[in-house]
C-alpha cells in the first residue's frame, strides 16, 4: 500500500450513500466480541459509566451497613474490624473508582461529539484506560476474597498502614490498587489532552469549547501532574511494608508526615478533579433548560481553570493539626479561603442564568438546580474549615464528613444523575420517564438532606469520624438515627433512578436527535449517534452551533450538513491547537484486542506483586512487552503523512 | 418535532423547602445543646476566640445558603410562566447579555466577606498561639498509645514528677502546656470544650496548651483514626481550683499504701505476678510499662480510656474479660480464678 503524501479532502454534503459506507467502516463487531475489542469512544464511555455505577452501588451498600451500625449507641451490627474495613473501602471506592471514572464516562462518550471529531486521538489507549480502570477495581475488591481488606481509611496514613501495625496484605491491596488505577488515569488523561489540542472540527477555537471540556481538561492536566505523587507515595509504602525501607518509619529515621504531604498534594487537586467536570456539565446544560446562553462564559471558564490551579496550593489544610509552623498554616488558610472566589463566580453565573432565563423544570433541570444549593452548602462548610483555629475543632469530626458528602454527592452524584437524564436520549434514542424522574429527584434530594445535614450538627456536637460506635449520653444518638433514615431514603432514590433507566431503555418515548432543543454539536447527530459520529466533518462559527441562527450570534454561521468527507479509512481531522484550523488528516486504528490483552498482562504483574509469587509478575511483564511491541509496530496503512494544503 | 418530553411543571416540593428552612433554623439551637463534646461553646481563654469565630462562620454560612437558596428558589418559581406544552422547543430563546451584574456584585460581596474572615482567622490564630504572657504554669507530657493516653506530670525536679493515665487534672485559671508524642501510630489530642486538636505523631514532639477558667470535668477523645479501637480512646480533663489541684498532685506522689488485710496482701502479690509485667503501681514491685500506670487507680473517674465508669462492678468485669467491651485491645484474657479476681480487686480498691 502506498502512502499518499498529500491529499486535499473532498468537501460534500451529507448523503445516505456516504453514511452507509462510513457505517460499515466504523461499526464494531457484534456481541461480546465487539465490547471486548471496541475502540469506539461512545461504547467505551458507556462501559465507563456502567462500571462506575457498579462501584457506586458497592460503595453504597458498604455505607448502608455502616449506617445501621451507627443508628444507635454501642450497637453491634458489625464489629470494629469489619466497620473499619467498610469505611475504608467505602471512601476508596467512591472517591477513586466511582467519582472520577463516572465523569470520564461522559467525557469519553461526548468528547469527539462536542469537538466534532470521529474518535479520541488514541482510540486503543482509550480502551486500555478503561480496561485498566476495571481491572484495578477488581484487584482492589479481590481483597475481600483474600480476607485482608484495606482498613486504614481512604487516606491510609502510616504508621498505622505500616507492616508493624497492619500485618497481612490489606494495605498492599490499597497501595498496589492505587498504582494500578493510576495507569488508567495517566492513559486517559493524555488522551483527553491530545484529543482536545489536535482533533477538533474546523472553527472549534478554544473560546467555543463547552465548559465541560474546560473542566475535564483542567482535571486531566492536573491528573498528569499529581497522579505521580500518589503513585510514588504508594510505591514507597509498599517498599516499606515488603522490603523494609524506611520512608515513613520514624523509628528508623523515616517521616510519617511525608505520606500526608505526598498524599494530599495529590488528593486535594483530586477533589477538584472529581467536581470540575461535573460543574462543567451543569454550566453547559443549565442554559439549555433556561433557554439562554450561559451568563459569563469566559468568567466561568477562567474560574474553572483557576480553581484547579489554586487547588494545587491548599493541600496543607488537611494537616492543620500536625504541628506545622503558624506561618505555613496562615499561607494555606489564605489559599483555602481564596479558592472560594472562583466557586462564587460560578454560582452567581448559574443563578444569573436562571434569573435572566426562562427555566423549564425537567428532571435534569431539577437535579442541576438542586446541585446549586448543595454546592453552596458544601462550599460554605469547606470555607469554614479553611479558617485554621476553627478547623482545629471541625477537623476529623462528622462536620467534615457532612462537608465531603455535600461536595461529593452534591457536586458529583447530583449533576451526574441530572446528566444521565439530560443525555439518556442521546445514548439510547429514548427519553427517560419524567414523572418517575421527578419522584426520583425529590426522594434523593430529601433523603440526602435528611441524611447528611444533621451530620453537621453531629460534628458540632463533637462526634469524631471513623468511630465504629459511640457511647450514649453524648447527644449523638438522635442525629445519627436521623442520618441513617435519610441514608436509606437516599438509597431508595438512587434505586428509583436505576429502575427508571431500565424501564426507559425498553419503553421510553423515541427521542429524535435534539429533544431538548439544545445548542451543542452532540445534538446535531442522530440519537444514538452513528459509530462515525458525523458523516461530514462540521465546521463551527460560534459557541452555540444549533442556536446561532436564532440568537443572531457572531458573523459567520456553522455548517453542519456539508463538510470535509473522510471516507478512505478510519480518519479524522487534525487541527492547529488554538484556532482549530485543520492542518492534517489523521488515520486512526480500528478495533483491537490489544488493550484488553495488555491489561491482562499488567493484571498478572500486580497479581504476582500482591501474592509475592514473582514468577507471575515476570510472565506478565514479558508477555506485556511483546503485546506492547505488537501494538506499537509501525504499519504502512496508519502512516500519518497526509497533509491538507489550501 | 418527534419527541415531546412530558409536562414540565414548576418544581413542587414546598414542604421540603420548609423542612430544610426549619432544619437550618434549628441548627444553632441544637448546637447549644449541653452535650459533653460540643464545641459550639467552651471554657477558657484559648477557646473563647475560637467559639466566637465559629459562631461568626455559622451565621455567615447560614446567610449565604439562605441568600443563594432564596435566589435560586425565587428565580425558579416566581418569575415566568411555564410554556403550556412543556416542550422546550416552544420556549423562545433569549439572547446573551443580561445577567453579568449577578457575577460582579455577588463576587464583590464574596471577596469582601472573605477578606474579613481571613483577617479574623489571622487574629484568632495569633490570639490563641500561646498563653498570655507566653508562660505556662506547668507542663504535662501526653503520650499516645493504642488505645489509651499516658500522662506524665513534669515537676521542676524528679521528686515532683509522676505518671498517670487517661485522666488529666489541671488548675483553673492557669495555662497548661501539653507536650504530645506517640509510641505507635498517629493520634490526636482533643478536648473540645478547652482546645482544638493537635496530633501525636511518632518521631516528633508537638505542643499545645489548654486553660480552663472554671472548674469542671471535660471530655476528650482521640480524633485521628488510630486503628481497631479508635472509638474507645477517650480521656477526661478535670479542672480544679489551684489549691485542690495542689492537693491532688501531692496525693499522686504517694506510693501505694501497705496492705491492711490478708486479702489485700494476696491481691498485691497476685497483681505483681499477673499484671505487673504491663502495669506499674508506685510503691510496689509492679513496674510494667506496656499498659497504663495504675497508681491511684481509684482516684480516676473512668477505666479503659474513658470507656467505662470506674466502679467496682465495671472494674471487675473489665479485669475478668477485657476483650468484651473493647475487643482487640492489648490487655490479654487472664483467665483468673474467682478468688484471684477478688484478691486483685481488693488490692486495687486500696489505690486511692
Amino acid at each position: 500500500m502506498t502512502v499518499e503524501a498529500e491529499r486535499i479532502p473532498e468537501v460534500s454534503p451529507r448523503e445516505p450513500a456516504l453514511e452507509a459506507k462510513l457505517h460499515v467502516m466504523w461499526e464494531s463487531k457484534p456481541g461480546i466480541r465487539g465490547w471486548l475489542s471496541t475502540t469506539d469512544h461512545k461504547e467505551i464511555g458507556i462501559l465507563y459509566l456502567v462500571t462506575a455505577f457498579v462501584f457506586l452501588v458497592a460503595g453504597g451498600i458498604q455505607a448502608l451497613i455502616m449506617r445501621l451500625q451507627l443508628a444507635g449507641p454501642d450497637s453491634q451490627v458489625v464489629n470494629a474490624a469489619v466497620y473499619n474495613e467498610l469505611f475504608s473501602m467505602h471512601g476508596t471506592t467512591m472517591i477513586f473508582w466511582y467519582a472520577f471514572p463516572v465523569l470520564s464516562g461522559f467525557s469519553n462518550y461526548f468528547w469527539p461529539l462536542f469537538l466534532g471529531g470521529r474518535d479520541m486521538a488514541f482510540p486503543r489507549l482509550n480502551a486500555f484506560s478503561y480496561w485498566v480502570f476495571l481491572a484495578s477495581g477488581i484487584f482492589l475488591y479481590c481483597s475481600f476474597a483474600a480476607g485482608s481488606v484495606p482498613n486504614d481509611g481512604w487516606f491510609n496514613y502510616p504508621p498505622y498502614a505500616s507492616r508493624e501495625f497492619n500485618p497481612g496484605a490489606a494495605i498492599d491491596f490499597y497501595t498496589l490498587g492505587l498504582i494500578f488505577f493510576g495507569i488508567s488515569l495517566t492513559a486517559g488523561g493524555i488522551n483527553f489532552i491530545v484529543t482536545t489540542l489536535r482533533t477538533r472540527c474546523p472553527g472549534m477555537s478554544i473560546n467555543r469549547f463547552p465548559v465541560v471540556i474546560w473542566g475535564t481538561l483542567s482535571a486531566n492536566a492536573a491528573g498528569m501532574l499529581v497522579v505521580p505523587t500518589v503513585s510514588v507515595a504508594c510505591f514507597f509504602l509498599w517498599m516499606d511494608r515488603n522490603f523494609g525501607t524506611h520512608f515513613f518509619n520514624a523509628a528508623d529515621g523515616g517521616q510519617p508526615l511525608l505520606w500526608q504531604h505526598l498524599f494530599w498534594m495529590f488528593a486535594h487537586p483530586w477533589v477538584y478533579m472529581i467536581v470540575l467536570p461535573a460543574m462543567g456539565i451543569v454550566s453547559d446544560a443549565l442554559p439549555v433548560f433556561c433557554r439562554r446562553p450561559l451568563v459569563g462564559y469566559t468568567a466561568v471558564v477562567l474560574s474553572t481553570v483557576a480553581t484547579q490551579m489554586i487547588g494545587f496550593g491548599v493541600w496543607l489544610h488537611h494537616m492543620f493539626a500536625t504541628g506545622l509552623p503558624v506561618l505555613g498554616l496562615s499561607f494555606f488558610a489564605a489559599t483555602s479561603i481564596l479558592i472560594t472566589i472562583p466557586s462564587a463566580v460560578q454560582v452567581f453565573s448559574w443563578v444569573a442564568t436562571i434569573w435572566t432565563g426562562r427555566p423549564v423544570f425537567t428532571t435534569a433541570m431539577l437535579f442541576f438546580t438542586g446541585f446549586i444549593v448543595l454546592f453552596v452548602i458544601g462550599g460554605v462548610s469547606g470555607f469554614m474549615s479553611g479558617n485554621v483555629p476553627v478547623d482545629w475543632q471541625l477537623e476529623d469530626t462528622y462536620f467534615i464528613v457532612a462537608h465531603i458528602h455535600y461536595v461529593l454527592i452534591g457536586i458529583n452524584l447530583f449533576p451526574v444523575i441530572g446528566a444521565i437524564y439530560y443525555w439518556f436520549p442521546k445514548f439510547t434514542g429514548r427519553m427517560m420517564d419524567e414523572t418517575l424522574g421527578k419522584v426520583n429527584f425529590w426522594v434523593m434530594f430529601a433523603g440526602f438532606n435528611i441524611g447528611f445535614f444533621p451530620m453537621h450538627i453531629t460534628g458540632l456536637m463533637g462526634m469524631p469520624r471513623r468511630v465504629y460506635t459511640y457511647p450514649a449520653g453524648l447527644g449523638w444518638h438522635t442525629p445519627n438515627l436521623i442520618t441513617t433514615i435519610g441514608a436509606y431514603i437516599l438509597a431508595v432514590g438512587i434505586l428509583l433512578f436505576f429502575i427508571n433507566v431500565v424501564v426507559s431503555l425498553r419503553r421510553g418515548a423515541i427521542a429524535g436527535p435534539n429533544p431538548w432543543d439544545a445548542y451543542s454539536l452532540e445534538w446535531a447527530t442522530s440519537s444514538p449517534p452513528p459509530p462515525y459520529n458525523f458523516a461530514v466533518i462540521p465546521s463551527v462559527a460560534s459557541r452555540h452551533p444549533l442556536w446561532e441562527e436564532r440568537l443572531q450570534e457572531g458573523m459567520g454561521r456553522s455548517v453542519l450538513d456539508r463538510g470535509v468527507v473522510l471516507d478512505h479509512h478510519h480518519e479524522t481531522l487534525g487541527v492547529d491547537v488554538f484556532d482549530g484550523v485543520p492542518d492534517t488528516i489523521l488515520k486512526m486504528p480500528s478495533e483491537s484486542y490489544l488493550p484488553l490483552l495488555l491489561t491482562l498482562c499488567i493484571s498478572a504483574g500486580f497479581a504476582g506483586l500482591i501474592s509475592h509469587i514473582w514468577g507471575i509478575s515476570y510472565a506478565g511483564l514479558g508477555i506485556g512487552l511483546i503485546v506492547t511491541l505488537i501494538w506499537l509496530w509501525p504499519r504502512a496503512e496508519a502512516g500519518q503523512r497526509e497533509v491538507i494544503h489550501g | 418535532m418527534l419527541a415531546t418530553p412530558c409536562h414540565h411543571g414548576r418544581p413542587g416540593g414546598l414542604p421540603f423547602v420548609l423542612a430544610a428552612a426549619l432544619a437550618i433554623a434549628a441548627a444553632p439551637a441544637l448546637c447549644r445543646a449541653d452535650t459533653p463534646m460540643a464545641y459550639t461553646y467552651g471554657f477558657g481563654t484559648k477557646n473563647y476566640p475560637v467559639v466566637n469565630q465559629l459562631e461568626g462562620l455559622i451565621i455567615l454560612s447560614l446567610l449565604v445558603v439562605a441568600i443563594i437558596g432564596i435566589l435560586v428558589l425565587v428565580g425558579s418559581l416566581v418569575r415566568r410562566a411555564a410554556p403550556p406544552s412543556g416542550d422546550l422547543h416552544d420556549v423562545p430563546l433569549l439572547p446573551a447579555g443580561r445577567g453579568l451584574g449577578f457575577i460582579y456584585i455577588g463576587t464583590a460581596l464574596t471577596v469582601l466577606a472573605l477578606f474579613g474572615f481571613a483577617a479574623w482567622t489571622f487574629a484568632t490564630l495569633a490570639a490563641i498561639s500561646g498563653p498570655k504572657g507566653g508562660k505556662a504554669a506547668l507542663s504535662i507530657h501526653v503520650i499516645g498509645h493504642q488505645w489509651w493516653w499516658e500522662v506524665r506530670y513534669l515537676g521542676g525536679d524528679t521528686g515532683r514528677t509522676f505518671e498517670t493515665a487517661n485522666e488529666i487534672h489541671i488548675p483553673t485559671g492557669k495555662p497548661v502546656r501539653v507536650q504530645l508524642t506517640s509510641v505507635d501510630v498517629i493520634h490526636s489530642f482533643w478536648v473540645p470544650q478547652l482546645s482544638g486538636k493537635m496530633d501525636l505523631i511518632p518521631g516528633q514532639q508537638n505542643e499545645t496548651w489548654i486553660e480552663a477558667d472554671r472548674p469542671g470535668i471535660y471530655r476528650g477523645q482521640c480524633a485521628e483514626y488510630c486503628g481497631l479501637q479508635h472509638a474507645h480512646m477517650a480521656l477526661v480533663v478535670v479542672a480544679q481550683p489551684p489549691q485542690q489541684f495542689d492537693g491532688w498532685w501531692a496525693g499522686q506522689l504517694k506510693g501505694a499504701p501497705a496492705p491492711r488485710t490478708a486479702l489485700q496482701a494476696e491481691g498485691e502479690r497476685q497483681f505483681i505476678v499477673r499484671c505487673g509485667a504491663c502495669h506499674t503501681v508506685d510503691g510496689t514491685a509492679a513496674h510494667g510499662r506496656f499498659g497504663p500506670n495504675l497508681s491511684h487507680l481509684m482516684s480516676r473517674r473512668t477505666i479503659a480510656a474513658g470507656t467505662l465508669p470506674n466502679t467496682i462492678g465495671y472494674l471487675s468485669g473489665w479485669i475478668a474479660d477485657p476483650q468484651h467491651v473493647k475487643p482487640g485491645n492489648y490487655m490479654p484474657q487472664l483467665d483468673l480464678s474467682g478468688p484471684q479476681l477478688t484478691a486483685i480487686r481488693n488490692f486495687l480498691e486500696t489505690l486511692k
